[in-house]
């Protein structure tokens, strides 16, 4: 049986007072798009960073394809591919040059065909002989997810990498993912653009204060959290309780939906109930109302 | 070749890499440092000083002059491309991939090796049209400049690790280093020293780099060339167990 692609056991970590992970328990398996969601100061980049060795977790299990990220750590390192949040760069050196320095750190020599296709494909070909200090953000950013490929690593973490981003660039991005999800790579994508993460991840964890809040399929957060709804605005708005619906102060009542099927009958039983409907839309679940309701209640 | 063999080499290559292209500051620029000391202090001392009987004062201060340049450079290279590295935050690129902390060590130390030597060479180089140097003992000379450059290599791994801004790293370096390295005999023969102060001087580890690197061009010295070897690698070992310690530890790269 093939091991998850990550997977995280009890994880703690504080810095100071501060309890980064309480207790987090996370599996990732094999070629899944994974979406881990949290406000500011929930845990995401500190996971990240205690999977990828630049933090020393105070407790847990942590691994990557099988390997301890501590014990096995070389084998847990070359299985893994991380996108920093910060736009960081070395100065000293062209766009190629970092590239073949990076396959050279992890124990490749003479990359350049990957290195060109992965160019390529972030649209970076003609700036390969550019130094960093030359490129505009996006393309640095850019830079940033070539650095992560270059040893082909079958899991990918990318930490927030569409933050400061243009529209056209993040599609491209995204676009340029997904294909590697395809192709078997396994994604990990931290975001607080959620309509991102609900776009592209199978399944999502949301952490607060160090701790795992949520953690199921996109599909069943959004019915699980966050129903459809259907707001409508009545001729008598005092029925709307009597029927099951809340008034707004605007007179729009709104009816909770767990999914179409119930919208005839709720229709049926506002007839019923002599009530006669004005106007009328549907609400569609979104991620954002579940992360909303999720942190609300945790 | 082996994949982690390739990894250290990378990381050396990038570092060499790191100084060679602005060689006109890391190299160029101390070079030309030590030929201003060796213009001044030869043309005013020259004729006033002999030292170890015979031997002109600017022949003595050469060697001194091209150590005090190896040492300074051995340490700057290391020191600051860590601070540059963990104040831009690129160091991740160091941490991320599977380099153990003994790789990452000996890649900054041989790289700050190699920069102390260029340096070194350079200075030995412009110096030769001032004066006529003996080399009695080549093997001594390599001997304390490759142990000289590993000392200062790890002292700047560690200072580079632990500084959290610039100011902090030009602390250790102008407190610590540039006394150490100025008061070691690169000037002076420490027996034309007071008791008092030869026995100062016998506390100060640099002050063994520089005699036992001078015995090499002379075949003469303050101290035994061997006990000065003796202080120098027992100096090394202690720095370099402490640097592996700390890398070992992750202390302030692997929060």
């Amino acid at each position: 049986m093939n091991p998850p692609a990550i997977r995280v056991v009890a994880a703690s970590k504080r810095y100071g007072s501060l309890q980064a992970l309480a207790g987090v328990d996370l599996e990732v398996a094999q070629g899944e798009f994974f979406g881990l969601l949290g406000p500011n100061g929930a845990g995401k980049t500190t996971l990240i960073s205690a999977l990828s060795g630049l933090a020393r977790p105070d407790g847990g299990v942590f691994e990557i394809m099988g390997y301890n990220v501590v014990s096995d750590y070389r084998k847990a390192r070359r299985n893994l591919g991380v996108v920093p949040q910060e736009l960081v760069f070395d100065p000293f050196f062209s766009v190629r040059e970092l590239l073949r320095i990076q396959s050279g750190y992890f124990g490749i020599r003479n990359n350049d065909d990957w290195i060109d296709e992965i160019l390529e494909n972030l649209d970076l070909t003609a700036k390969a002989g550019a130094n960093m200090r030359m490129l505009s953000g996006g393309m640095k950013r850019r830079v940033l997810v070539a650095q992560a490929l270059v040893h082909r690593p079958p899991v990918i973490v990318l930490d927030e990498p569409t933050a400061g981003v243009d529209v056209e660039l993040r599609q491209g991005l995204w676009q340029f993912i997904r294909k590697l999800n395809r192709d078997g790579h396994t994604i990990v994508l931290t975001t607080h653009y959620l309509e991102e993460a609900e776009a592209l991840c199978g399944r999502i964890a949301m952490l607060k204060s160090g701790k795992v809040v949520a953690l199921d399929t996109t599909e069943n957060l959004l019915r699980r959290f966050a129903s459809h709804s259907l707001a409508v605005r009545l001729d008598r708005p005092e029925l709307a309780a009597a029927t099951g619906g809340v008034l707004a102060a605007n007179g729009w009542a709104e009816f909770p939906l767990d999914r179409y099927d119930d919208l005839e009958p709720l229709l049926a039983r506002l007839r019923e109930a002599g009530a006669k409907i004005l106007e009328m839309r549907v609400g569609e679940a979104d991620l954002e109302r579940v992360f909303v309701e999720v942190m609300s209640r945790a | 070749m082996h994949e982690r063999l390739v990894g250290f080499r990378t990381l050396l290559q990038k570092e060499v890499l790191r100084f060679w292209k602005v060689s006109f500051q890391t190299v160029g620029a101390p070079v030309l440092n030590a030929l201003l000391y060796l213009l001044i202090f030869s043309h005013v001392l020259d004729r006033h000083v002999t030292v170890y009987g015979d031997v002109a004062y600017t022949a003595f201060l050469v060697p001194g002059l091209v150590m005090m340049s190896l040492l300074q450079n051995a340490f700057a290279n290391s020191s600051s491309s860590l601070i540059q590295s963990k104040i831009t935050g690129n160091i991740i690129f160091v941490l991320l991939p599977p380099l153990s902390y003994r790789e990452f060590y000996a890649a900054y130390v041989i790289a700050s090796v190699l920069r102390g030597l260029f340096v070194g060479v350079g200075v030995l180089i412009v110096s030769f049209p001032f004066v006529d140097l003996p080399m009695a003992a080549p093997g001594w000379i390599f001997a304390f400049g490759l142990m000289g450059g590993a000392i200062l290599g790890s002292l700047g791994v560690i200072a580079g690790i632990w500084a959290d801004k610039f100011d902090q790293l030009a602390g250790f370096q102008n407190f610590l280093i540039m006394p150490l390295t100025m008061l070691s005999g690169v000037f002076y023969s420490i027996h034309s020293l007071p008791a008092f102060w030869q026995k100062v001087s016998h506390i100060n580890p640099f002050f063994f780099m520089i005699d036992g690197f001078r015995y090499g061009f002379f075949g003469q010295s303050d101290v035994s060339p061997w006990l000065s070897l003796a202080v120098v690698s027992l100096c090394f070992v202690f720095l370099a167990v402490l640097t592996l310690a700390m890398l070992a530890r992750g202390y302030k790269l692997r929060a």
